[in-house]
């Protein structure tokens, strides 16, 4: 029967109710002038560019893809799917070399690992900085992560027979971020997983999540990327029994929904063995699994929800973590994006949109004046250390720090 | 996950029963499809003559301030409507004869404030009306844009430059004893709307606009943000899917995006709201409730649901979710006992007495009273 329930368009934006309320939440239109609004962008544009590819708009470029629209839906219409659909149908202009640079995540980290000292003192030099800002158009303010010298991947390689003794094993999707940047997060898996008895391996192999290059114009790409880490996640689950675990809330987003939604990678059979690391321990620790803290551990600790940790809708798991540890002091901060989108403020063109459209988490963060603000989003962590000064940890790392030895 | 309590519905119903229930010490989760009809607020409880104490001190506590008096309120298209329990925007006049001449400031570019109605409506009380426009760099600002200038965008500029915008409506203003602005204040800063009153020697009355209502908005942040103070967890944008029955016990939810990881509780509160927010559902042959497939009140005949006359009263919106006396939901005729069922989705609102605001309060606190009865269990 064809009731209109059974016959809705792949991101239903024939379910808008042209309510508007997702213009209240986006956070781009709060600060920039040129971008329509998601209601325009998304469904009402949508109805438009299916008449006439003509009616496209390259203000979409302005959509920062945080999926805020999405979760404040009344009528769960796909509003982001929608913006970041039409651009990947749309929009064929090359990206820049500066954009390739800034979504080329992992091929980066291949690059600079074997001279990351030189590299690290490199990018913080305000000459370097000044330069990147003249030519690449990469905003002067920023502070580029810095590189690590030995991978993850090459540490837990070094370790995998003592990880291989223990009983039950899971796989670590760690991305691009721990393997280059911040291994100590990889570790600091370990180290928890470790206490209630769960090793530690890595996939075959895997590449970039995509994430940085479905914003950047580089969806063919994010595709090649995104069947590859398919079939060995499928390898993982299906021929070994894994479940797959991840830290980081935008990678974990990026192969859970975006893989079949917006780049057309079929992921229903290994979707549900893909966990973010705070949910698989909380479950364990249901099912009786222990972690045991440190008593002298004494810390008011502010949890941040990233925009993709709000869409996945699992930030519960970090906050019931946090609140077992017995000296911490946890503080919810208002639902609210940072203003970096990953890539997006690093742009020299939204560098102040950036700014301003943290600024209200910022001034937040500083009233509450906790000991650390935690959250899953390495970007998020880059932005609210540069812009408040206070040090920022995924979960993990502080339970890691919190466990007794 | 288990919780004392689990709310499906974070609209005022919701977030005022899990505010209470959470200050009580009860552990709360709060599941919200989306935002709520909060977004479309009068700013009026239009079926409550007084608050309960209780609930003035819970909108106190979360810093929003209401008042009361019995009396009539502006509406947007210029009519009366009776009113008493309001937020602290809405202005509360004795009469519709409440000034001898007024002073409406719109903005240039606005498209949802209707100042001729408004005009029309006072002109009809005797009242003499002036219109002015407020054209400043920062609302040309918003009008250059591509996208729609709504009350949001508004009020986020508004919440800049009032003081600029108070300079600017001093000097429009002659002899006339009222100004009427549209609700575009006070959407981040609460104290915006105090500070519009306080700067001009005039009394001021906010008047709605199209939605988003920028009070209704702000309501929304300020109890969630309570709800989240008290320790409460809002699993914002996630849905609830189905729910498993024992014994005409509810046992869990099941949810879209903590998927096989159920919420347990010991008593659950459908808040789930009316047909917008999907509470209620209706295809050509039923109207039905979709999570626990509760017994619903309609009409058999179709042809019945709905009047033709577009204005007419709209039998569809009485309809609700079947309950007993305690507010438990009915299913096939009995009721599940750890379930009660608050707000909209009870139906008997009625868009035309705006009663749904006073309804939603109203439930929420029966269901919060016989939950507080009850000791929680041991986890």
């Amino acid at each position: 029967m064809k009731l209109q329930e059974y016959t809705t368009s792949k991101h239903n934006f024939e379910e808008c109710m042209k309510c508007t309320i997702c213009t209240a939440y986006c956070p781009v239109l709060q600060v920039n002038p040129l971008y329509p609004g998601p209601k325009q962008a998304g469904p009402d544009g949508e109805r438009l560019r299916l008449k006439d590819p003509y009616f496209f708009n390259y203000a979409l470029k302005y959509c920062m893809n945080c999926k805020r629209c999405e979760v404040a839906c009344p009528s769960g219409v796909k509003v982001a799917d929608l913006i970041q659909s039409a651009r990947i149908r749309y929009d064929h202009s090359k990206p820049k070399l500066r954009d390739r640079i800034l979504a080329s995540t992992d091929l980066m980290g291949k690059l600079v690992r074997p001279v990351a000292p030189l590299v690290n003192g490199i990018t913080g030099l305000s000459l370097t900085k000044s330069m990147m800002d003249a030519t690449l158009k990469i905003d002067r303010h920023r502070t580029f992560p810095k590189y690590s010298n030995r991978s993850f991947e090459g540490w837990l390689d070094a370790n995998k027979e003592e990880q291989a003794a223990f009983p039950e094993q899971v796989a670590y999707f760690h991305g691009c971020y721990v393997n280059y940047n911040n291994p100590r997060l990889g570790k600091d898996l370990v180290k928890v997983l470790n206490a209630i008895g769960v090793g530690v391996q890595l996939l075959e192999g895997e590449k970039c999540c995509g994430i940085a290059m479905i914003t950047n114009g580089m969806s063919e790409q994010a595709s090649r990327n995104a069947s590859h880490n398919v079939d060995i996640i499928r390898k993982a689950v299906l021929n070994k029994g894994l479940t797959v675990i991840t830290t980081s809330s935008s990678c974990t987003l990026t192969i859970r929904e975006e893989y079949p939604n917006l780049l057309g990678v079929d992921n229903a059979d290994i979707r549900d063995s893909l966990l973010l690391a705070t949910r698989f321990i909380f479950e364990r620790l249901e099912k009786g699994a222990a972690l045991h803290f440190r008593p002298d551990y004494h810390k008011k600790i502010a949890y941040h929800t990233p925009c993709h940790m709000e869409k996945i809708g699992w930030g519960v798991f970090s906050e019931k973590l946090l609140r077992m540890i017995p000296g911490v002091e946890f503080i919810q901060l208002d639902s609210a994006c940072c203003g970096i989108a990953g890539t997006y403020g690093f742009k020299k063109e939204n560098y102040e949109a950036s700014q301003a459209i943290g600024a209200p988490l910022f001034e937040q963060i500083r009233a509450v004046d906790p000991d650390l603000v935690a959250c899953e989003c390495e970007t998020c962590k880059w932005q609210i250390e540069m812009s408040t000064g206070y040090t920022v940890e995924n979960p993990i790392s502080i339970l890691a720090d919190a466990l007794s030895e | 996950m288990k919780f004392d309590t689990v709310i499906i519905g974070g609209g005022l119903a919701g977030l005022v029963a899990g505010i209470s229930l959470q200050k009580a010490g009860r552990h709360v989760a709060i599941i919200s499809t989306g935002q709520n009809a909060l977004h479309f607020f009068s700013g009026s409880f239009e079926s409550m003559e007084e608050p309960p104490q209780r609930m003035a001190s819970l909108f106190e506590e979360a810093g929003i301030r209401i008042h009361y008096q019995n009396g009539v309120r502006l509406m947007p298209l210029g009519t009366f409507r009776p009113a008493a329990l309001s937020l602290e925007d809405i202005s509360l006049f004795p009469s519709p004869q409440f000034a001898r001449s007024v002073l409406i400031v719109s903005i240039s570019g606005y498209h949802d404030f209707f100042t001729q109605f408004l005009i029309d409506g006072l002109e009809r009380q005797g009242i003499s009306c002036r219109l002015q426009f407020l054209d400043m760099p920062e609302t040309r600002a918003l009008q250059q844009g591509p996208g729609e200038m709504r009350s949001v965008q508004i009020a986020r500029t508004m919440d800049r430059i009032w003081e600029k915008v108070i300079q600017e409506i001093r000097s429009m203003l002659k002899d006339e004893d009222i100004v009427i602005l549209p609700q575009v204040f006070g959407l981040q800063d609460i104290s915006v709307p105090g500070r519009i009153r306080q700067g001009i020697p005039a009394r001021i009355v906010f008047a709605g606009t199209m939605p988003p209502s920028v009070p209704g908005i702000r309501t929304q942040m300020l109890l969630k943000r309570r709800f989240e103070v008290l320790g409460g967890t809002y699993l914002m944008g996630d849905e609830a899917l189905e729910a498993h029955l024992h014994d005409g016990v509810v046992h869990s939810i099941v949810t879209r995006n903590l998927d096989s990881h159920y919420l347990e509780a010991d008593h659950f509160i459908l808040a789930s709201g009316g047909f917008f927010s999907k509470g209620l559902k209706s295809n050509p042959f039923q109207v039905s409730e979709p999570i626990f497939g509760l017994d619903v009140q309609y009409a058999e005949d179709r042809n019945t649901w709905y009047d033709p006359t577009f204005k007419a009263d709209q039998p569809y919106m009485e309809y609700g979710v079947k309950t007993d006396t305690a507010l438990h939901g009915l299913l096939q005729g009995e009721p599940l006992k750890n379930l009660f069922v608050i707000g909209s989705i009870l139906g008997a609102t009625h868009p035309e007495f705006g009663t749904a605001a006073g309804l939603a309060v109203r439930s929420a606190f029966h269901a919060v009273d016989q939950i507080l009865q009850t000791t929680p269990e041991a986890e």
